[in-house]
């Protein structure tokens, strides 16, 4: 009984240190709609800063508190700057495109940490008072992690107090549920903007800062507190503070007596609790359908089929490409051989996200799954590349359909953070079930048949397949079904008057981008030799979404140019230093010159020069 | 016959290039080392791995390099991630032209490059990776790995470990291979040395993310006399700070993997529980010759304590300057037979490729952790020489593929 009371308290220490970690994020979307994915950058500076700061104060409480409040202001002035300079320039963009701004802060935000405070981890040496337990039922409990436990409800409170107590806190929830509203009574939108953005980074920060006394600083902070932050937010209800604090509680109690009882766990266990409250309450446990925000969504002008001029573009960037290992190097031919991979790996993302209307943020599962089951045909049956190629669509397709089934019923972040908690399921599968996929460790030695195994043919057939691949797809959308898809999309209750099952296309959609998918992922893993977890590992699944949204969502010739200009980039600054901070500088710059994706804006320049109205 | 325009640029082109295809065939270019590691994703280890082999380059070419050319290493950054190791090594095979392949930090990376050496043919000398597969059940000629891996580790602990003569064992070891394999050996090599021995519990924190408050709990929980731990880096930060405060390692025995390397003690810092015991390097105690010649060239020239990273990067260089010059040759066949008993030296002394299972003995030291003035150290230690943790021929031979 005691034990259990103890982890209960554990329990409860663990969740305040999720809720401050979520709590920035939860109100950064409640309000700007911005899924702020440098959160995890913002909790890294917060710790850094704090060290930096109480490594140079005195040792006594009233520092400690005066240090990590100096640490939440500094995280909330670096947020304010991010707003004022990045963000606040797209927010009328397409959805989603803000996560790309932000991705890109990521990748500068690594490499400025590293420069500024070195890769050693740096811990601060905690003071007597910061160190000591309290005895609870004859057992040491950390005095720090009641403290915790405190803090957590403290925070919460002030914010609620924060947002309906002060007229500030009034015009936040206004602006909340309707932005022109509210601009329209003479309200300054961009203040409002600017000072919800710090506040969430200033709470970003103080989570930092707070985990800095229970261990240290270091460079991975960001992306292993992104993922579980997100998972809150969504668990609770994205916007909503008192459910992300709930979403905190069930998971912080649930990790605490979970890993005790099924130690192996510790991968997956907040994944399988989202997807399971996903599946039981759509919106979370305490969010509302989203209050659509006037004039956000226009009536999307239904994609053409592309002019003569387009068609013969792409003909001759086709034929220049089927001829490129007549005169690329090998390196530049498996660079051109993974960016073939990349177009239909984005192009199967492209018929949910644009067409179905579904972003994913966990596409990179059915690529994974496809290469899955290419390795087992390989390895484990001994069959011909032509066997595991065939295999991986249906492979992929098949499970998709499963999880389709519970995925379409919703919509939105929801659904993207539902994809997400499956891939996380179907990586940890692939992670832990050692003795079938080889764990982290992988399969080994999927090379392809011995015709197929000199570089060009592989580049063709890679070519054929994936290309091949994404004109299906296209043709597919230009069929009467991708009119059906992208009429449920625009507006689910006409799509139905007429007669459309919404439920059975937007599946569709999701089986058909599965297998496209998977194909694309059998393709690489013939052509790399060897299959690991990590290609079903979010930052993939991000890879994916970056290609699509970097060319242009609402284009057809967006993934395409997405996916070949994020591969040819992303391989030629690797061979370089300080690649990160050029690619995360590189997207950033692309967001704010293309809102549209690159795609988009040729289009919308194509449409001025020929004097049309876009 | 006319002679078109292009047909003439093209052998003006030829003619230009020409002296560049003599010169690389020739005797005085460089031997060109192609080395890729996990710069980026984890900046602890590899920074200072990547100032030892810098070190060790500049010191094999003042000696007057290899065969009598100088060794040339072109570098790159994986990510972290197998596919772009893959595809850099492709690019280094083909386009650098490189005469070896080296590195690797994580298993998986390792293994691909590993897969690549295989599939071309070429060879690869992996620095870090402490997967046993690497040599063993996916071992083959191509591949020859540098550091003591999981099993050499464990291994050298065991001895220790019986002593404390403990009964109930409890484990914590990073939810991956790594800390899987760790796990699987000790529990193994512990029952054969010390019957009756139980384990009573086992926690698999996810690499980077541990709950350390519940995972502390729950072994505490168990009521061991002894821990296993396999934690490192920001994981084995919050797991002692969690420990200490709770008591967890107050008169229990505890047996670590490589908490010794300074680059996991330094963190630990004025909370560095003593008396565990561990793999590492006592850098700052270490005073014979090799140790403390490399240590002042290192400072010398970069102004810092050298890790243990340095080491494997110092080591990493000379170990194939060492196989190439005993090969005669940069021809792959030549020296995939050719490292087979080369002998290297390191900061840690000599060592060479074993012709079993294309091992290095490069070994590492076992000592008990304790503090001073603040800071984590070393004390108690010994060098184990890697050749002296290995399993025997026979067991050897039935893991790895003839």
């Amino acid at each position: 009984m005691d034990l259990i009371f103890l982890q209960l308290l554990t329990g409860l220490a663990g969740a305040s240190t999720l809720f401050l970690v979520a709590a920035g994020l939860t109100v950064i979307f409640g309000v700007t709609r911005v899924v702020n994915f440098s959160h995890g950058s913002l909790y890294m500076l917060g710790a850094f800063i704090a060290w930096s700061l109480l490594s140079r104060l005195p040792r006594e409480p009233e520092y400690f508190v005066l240090g990590v409040l100096g640490a939440a202001v500094a995280t909330a002035a670096i947020g304010a700057v991010l707003e004022v300079v990045l963000l606040r320039r797209i927010y009328r963009a397409p959805e989603l495109l803000q996560l790309l701004a932000t991705f890109g802060v990521v990748l500068v935000v690594q490499d400025v940490a590293l420069w500024i405070w070195g890769a050693v981890d740096l811990s601060l040496s905690r003071p007597r008072w910061l160190r000591g337990a309290v005895e609870i039922a004859g057992l040491r409990f950390p005095f720090y992690d009641l403290v915790l436990i405190v803090v957590g409800p403290a925070v919460l409170g002030g914010l609620l107090l924060l947002f309906h107590r002060t007229r500030w806190g009034l015009l936040v929830r206004a602006a909340t549920q309707d932005r022109d509203m509210v601009a329209a009574l003479g309200v300054d939108q961009r203040v409002l903007f600017t000072s919800v953005f710090a506040l969430g980074a200033g709470l970003a920060g103080l989570g930092g800062a707070l985990a800095l006394p229970q261990g240290s600083a270091n460079l991975n902070m960001d992306l292993s507190v992104i993922a579980e932050a997100f998972v809150v937010v969504v668990v609770g209800g994205m916007g909503s503070l008192g459910g992300a604090f709930l979403a905190a509680l069930l998971i912080g109690v649930l990790q605490a007596f979970g890993i005790a009882l099924v130690p192996k766990i510790t991968l997956v266990l907040v994944f399988l609790v989202m997807a399971a409250v996903l599946v039981v309450r759509p919106h979370g446990l305490l969010g509302k359908p989203q209050a659509m925000a006037r004039g956000e969504v226009e009536a999307l002008a239904p994609i053409r089929q592309a002019g003569p001029a387009l068609q013969l573009l792409g003909a001759v960037a086709l034929v220049l490409a089927i001829l490129a290992p007549f005169v690329a190097g090998p390196y530049l031919l498996s660079v051109l051989t993974e960016a073939a991979v990349a177009v239909l790996f984005a192009a199967s993302l492209h018929v949910m996200m644009g067409p179905g209307g579904m972003a994913s943020f966990g596409h990179a599962a059915w690529f994974g799954v496809g290469a899955y089951a290419a390795a087992f045909a390989a390895k484990g049956l001994g069959a011909e590349m032509a066997v595991g190629l065939l295999l991986a669509p249906f492979a992929a397709g098949g499970l998709a359909l499963l999880v389709g089934a519970f995925v379409v019923r919703m919509s939105g972040v929801y659904l993207a953070m539902l994809t997400l908690a499956f891939a996380q399921i179907a990586w940890a599968v692939a992670f832990q079930w050692v003795e079938v996929t080889g764990g982290d460790n992988g399969v080994l030695g999927v090379w392809p048949d011995s015709w197929a195994a000199d570089k060009p043919t592989m580049y063709w057939l890679a070519l054929l397949l994936c290309v091949g691949g994404a004109l299906v797809l296209r043709r597919a959308l230009f069929a009467p079904f991708g009119f059906a898809l992208r009429a449920t999309r625009d507006s689910a209750l006409r799509a139905e008057a007429i007669g459309l099952d919404a439920h059975r296309l937007r599946l569709a959609a999701f089986v058909l981008a599965g297998a496209g998918a998977g194909l694309s992922g059998a393709v690489f893993a013939y052509a790399k030799g060897s299959v690991f977890p990590t290609y079903m590992a979010i930052p993939h699944s991000v890879d994916a979404l970056v290609m699509v949204l970097l060319g242009g969502v609402q284009t057809m010739a967006g993934p395409v140019v997405g996916a070949v200009t994020f591969t040819v980039l992303q391989s030629w600054l690797l061979m370089g230093d300080f690649w990160r901070i050029k690619l995360g500088l590189l997207i950033i710059a692309l967001v704010l010159a293309f809102p549209t994706g690159i795609a988009g804006a040729a289009a919308a320049a194509w449409d001025r020069w020929r004097g049309r109205a876009a | 016959m006319s002679v078109s325009r292009r047909t003439l640029l093209a052998a003006g082109a030829a003619t230009l290039a020409a002296p560049a295809i003599v010169r690389a065939q020739s005797t005085s270019a460089p031997i060109r080392i192609g080395e890729i590691n996990s710069y980026t994703a984890i900046p602890a280890f590899t920074l200072p791995y990547r100032m030892g082999w810098q070190l060790a380059v500049e010191q094999v070419n003042a000696a007057g390099g290899v065969l009598g050319r100088k060794l040339e290493v072109i570098s790159h950054d994986d990510a972290g991630k197998p596919q772009d190791a893959v595809r850099l090594a492709g690019a280094l095979l083909d386009e650098t032209k490189v005469d070896v392949l080296a590195g690797g930090f994580l298993s998986n990376v390792g293994l691909a490059m590993s897969d690549v050496a295989k599939q071309r043919k070429r060879l690869f000398v992996a620095s870090e990776p402490l997967t046993d597969a690497l040599v063993w059940e996916q071992g083959h000629r191509y591949c020859y790995r540098l550091r003591p891996s999981t099993y050499m580790q464990v291994a050298m602990m065991v001895d220790d470990a019986v002593k404390l003569g403990a009964k109930r064992w409890v484990t914590v070891s990073p939810n991956y291979e790594y800390g899987q394999s760790l796990v699987k050996w000790f529990k193994l090599l512990m029952a054969q040395r010390q019957p009756g021995i139980e384990f009573v519990a086992e926690q698999w924190p996810a690499l980077g993310r541990i709950d350390a408050g519940a995972t502390v709990a729950a072994l505490a929980q168990a009521r061991p006399d002894a821990i296993f731990n396999g934690t490192f880096g920001p994981d084995l930060t919050n797991f002692v700070r969690q420990g200490n405060t709770r008591g967890l390692f107050e008169k229990r025995g505890v047996v670590s993997v490589l908490t010794g390397e300074p680059e996991y003690l330094e963190p630990l810092g004025d909370e560095t529980p003593e008396g565990w015991i561990v793999t590492g390097w006592p850098v700052e105690s270490v005073t014979d010759a090799s140790n403390a010649g490399f240590i002042a060239a290192y400072r010398a020239k970069f102004g810092e304590m050298p890790k243990m990273g340095s080491v494997v990067g110092h080591a990493t260089i000379t170990a194939i300057a060492a196989g190439i010059a005993k090969s005669g040759s940069v021809e792959t066949e030549a020296m995939a037979d050719g490292f087979k008993g080369a002998k290297f030296a390191t900061p840690f002394g000599e060592a060479y490729w074993r012709a079993q299972d294309n091992q290095g003995t490069l070994g590492t030291y076992v000592g008990r952790t304790a503090m001073k003035g603040g800071k984590g150290l070393m004390v108690d230690w010994r060098y184990v020489d890697g050749a002296k943790a290995m399993p025997t021929d026979e067991d050897v031979k039935k893991m790895r593929p003839a």
